[in-house]
């Protein structure tokens, strides 16, 4: 029994001369929420027009429950879609929008009315079944479209950036509603976003794609912890990257010296590397820990404070160390008050050397 | 203070004056309609229907209101049909060249009328199809069609430029698209286009002048009455004409603001 709902085969997309998308392959499991993520312009949106039949493919497959896709109309495929504008229709009220899927789909009124209805109960939109679409808030408008596309009861949802013109605190709530509706139904979502926060709160598995290529394809843990290569993890933000050589190397311990100094950081398994070699190490804002005394610990390293950047509970601190090498931490806010912190502070920073992480080559 | 009031006070008055100017002739017209003076002198005769009764009676004008209401009807749905199409090519693709054909479809209306009713006699007596019934429809078509397109146009930039995409991804096929995505949203603009239309064609005079040959319409015999004498007739069908082809203007903006504003998916 494959378990793959839709597979994309060396599926390359040309926009005259431009290389949108470029050798993707790809498999999507069913019931699986999977976000594709990558700055704009990366192919990600394209990707997804693909698989709902907006886009043809230049060359390669895309096949949908083991049916190949390439030549099939948008509207004879089921792969309702819930689009970055809504494209809701204005100049039908909120349940005729809701009904449109199962209008073209021949159901009888009645069917359509109650199906409809159960949708919009259970986005708990109901009382504004017979509102204009321009009478309703963002929020309630996204519940209208994510309606529209779910009454069919499709295998597949996509997902083109929803959240993006969403209030922050808005965005937090719809994320809940995605994934608690993703497990209840048992759907595949394919979710695209440049938000990194959005793809790794609500996916399963994320992809990264950067100029039409995938970069890597991993859990959101995965992805977090030890991103692929210099691209991602300066794409998914908060990171420091130091570059150095290889100092020393004994059993699980690699010693790197940078500008900033030497640290140590545990040996990746799967690379082998040698004395003076020249590599990136990752280490991550939050697992930095902050003092004002020099801590015994690892790596310490001191530096003075550039800038801080508040946004509620977390605070990110920007730092700078020996050699003009700029450094990131974030901290919990009731930390920073036992901290003595104005604009260059001398503070010291260690973090453990099982929290670097080497970019391979 | 001052300085603004008596700016407010100028520009009040002066548009008041445009007014005047617009309308004052219009009314003078309408009232000299009912006055049983032969010439349009002050102080005013009787009230009375005579001129309207005249032209009841006069098969002359029942034939060119006949041309001029028929003529109306088809220029309105053939144009707006056009338009439509034109309008429709805009929203829906993207290709080499598109600037120009959008000059091109709007390029009649900026042509003097004198000009393009000669170009149309000449072109149309050469195709053999001068002073026949149709002439009058066909110049009026092009004349009125690039209205057509600008009124639906606009109102489909206002529309999502997903809309017909996200139709199609709930199952709708393009023919099913347009007719339950496009056209019910640009049916308060087609509805306005065919009013407008009808009501350039109807008021239309220099080229209609030109092509019409024996099928005169109600503009043209306005002007052949006038030349023989000074007729109080002309007001009658004056008032006339110009109360049908306000109504049509009138309701056609009514639609075109009842729609604007409501319903736009912007987000």
């Amino acid at each position: 029994m494959n378990d793959s709902l839709v597979v994309f085969k060396n599926v390359v997309k040309l926009f005259g001369e431009f290389v949108a998308v470029k050798e993707f392959s790809l498999e999507i499991k069913k019931g699986e929420f999977l976000a594709i993520m990558g700055p704009s312009g990366c192919g990600k949106t394209t990707t997804l027009r693909m698989l709902a039949g907006l886009d043809q493919p230049t060359s390669g497959e895309i096949c949908l429950n083991g049916k190949l896709m390439n030549d099939v109309k948008p509207s004879e495929r089921d792969t309702p879609m819930v689009w970055q504008t809504l494209a809701l229709f204005p100049f039908l009220n909120v349940i005729k929008n809701v009904e449109f899927g199962l209008k073209m789909r021949g159901f009888s009124a009645d069917e359509r009315r109650i199906k409809a209805m159960t949708w919009l109960k259970r986005l708990e939109i109901e009382e504004f079944a017979s509102r204009d679409i321009s009478q309703l808030s963002g929020g309630q408008r996204q519940r209208v479209a994510l309606a529209r596309a779910l009454v069919t009861e499709p295998k597949i949802l996509l997902l083109d950036e929803p959240l993006s013109a969403l209030d922050a605190h808005l965005v937090i709530r719809m994320q809940s509603v995605l994934t608690r509706l993703q497990r209840e139904l048992d759907i595949t979502f394919v979710y695209v976003t440049h938000s990194q926060s959005e793809a790794f709160a609500m996916a399963d598995r994320v992809v990264i794609m950067a100029k039409g290529e995938i970069e890597q394809i991993g859990t959101p843990r995965e992805i977090y912890r030890a991103p692929a290569n210099r691209f991602i993890a300066e794409f998914i933000g908060r990171n420091n990257i130091i570059s150095g050589s290889i100092l020393d190397k004994k059993e699980n311990l690699i010693t790197l010296q940078s500008k900033a100094g030497p640290f140590s950081v545990s040996s990746p398994e799967k690379l082998s590397l040698e004395v003076g070699e020249k590599l990136n190490l990752v280490v991550s804002a939050d697992v930095i820990t902050v003092s004002e005394k020099k801590p015994e610990a690892d790596n310490v390293i001191e530096c003075s404070l550039i800038g801080e950047e508040f946004i509620g509970s977390i605070v990110t601190l920007f730092l700078e160390a020996k050699g003009g090498i700029e450094f990131k931490a974030q901290i919990q806010q009731r930390e920073i008050q036992n901290l003595d912190i104005r604009s260059g502070s001398q503070l010291f920073l260690s973090w453990p050397t099982a929290s670097g992480h080497i970019l391979p080559k | 203070m001052t300085a603004t009031r008596t700016t407010s006070l100028f520009f009040k008055s002066y548009i008041c004056l445009v007014f005047v100017f617009v309308v004052a002739p219009i009314l003078a017209s309408f009232i000299f309609s009912f006055n049983s003076d032969r010439f349009p002198t002050i102080p005013l005769g009787n009230f009375t229907l005579h001129w309207y009764k005249t032209i009841y009676h006069d098969k002359d004008v029942w034939d060119a209101l006949w041309i001029s209401v028929t003529s109306a009807i088809s220029v309105s749905i053939i144009a707006t049909f056009i338009g439509f199409c034109t309008a429709y090519t805009d929203y829906r693709y993207n290709f080499f060249g598109k600037s120009a054909y959008l000059a091109l479809a709007l390029l009649p209306p900026t042509i003097p009328l004198v000009i393009m009713g000669l170009a149309m006699l000449a072109w149309l007596s050469h195709i053999g199809m001068s002073g026949r019934w149709y002439s009058i429809i066909i110049a009026h078509v092009v004349l009125c069609t690039p209205f057509a397109m600008a009124i639906i146009r606009i109102r489909l930039a206002q529309l999502n430029s997903s809309a017909e995409a996200a139709a199609w991804n709930l199952g709708a096929s393009e023919w099913r698209t347009m007719g339950e995505i496009i056209i019910p949203f640009s049916l308060p603009a087609i509805i306005s286009s065919l009013c407008l239309t009808a009501a350039v064609s109807f008021d239309e005079f220099a080229v209609s002048w030109f092509v019409s040959g024996l099928n005169k319409t109600i503009p043209v015999i306005i002007l052949e009455v006038l030349q023989g004498q000074v007729d109080p007739q002309i007001n009658a069908i004056g008032t006339f004409v110009f109360l049908t082809s306000m109504t049509l203007v009138v309701i056609a903006q009514i639609l075109l603001m009842t729609r604007h504003g409501k319903g736009l998916s912007h987000e």
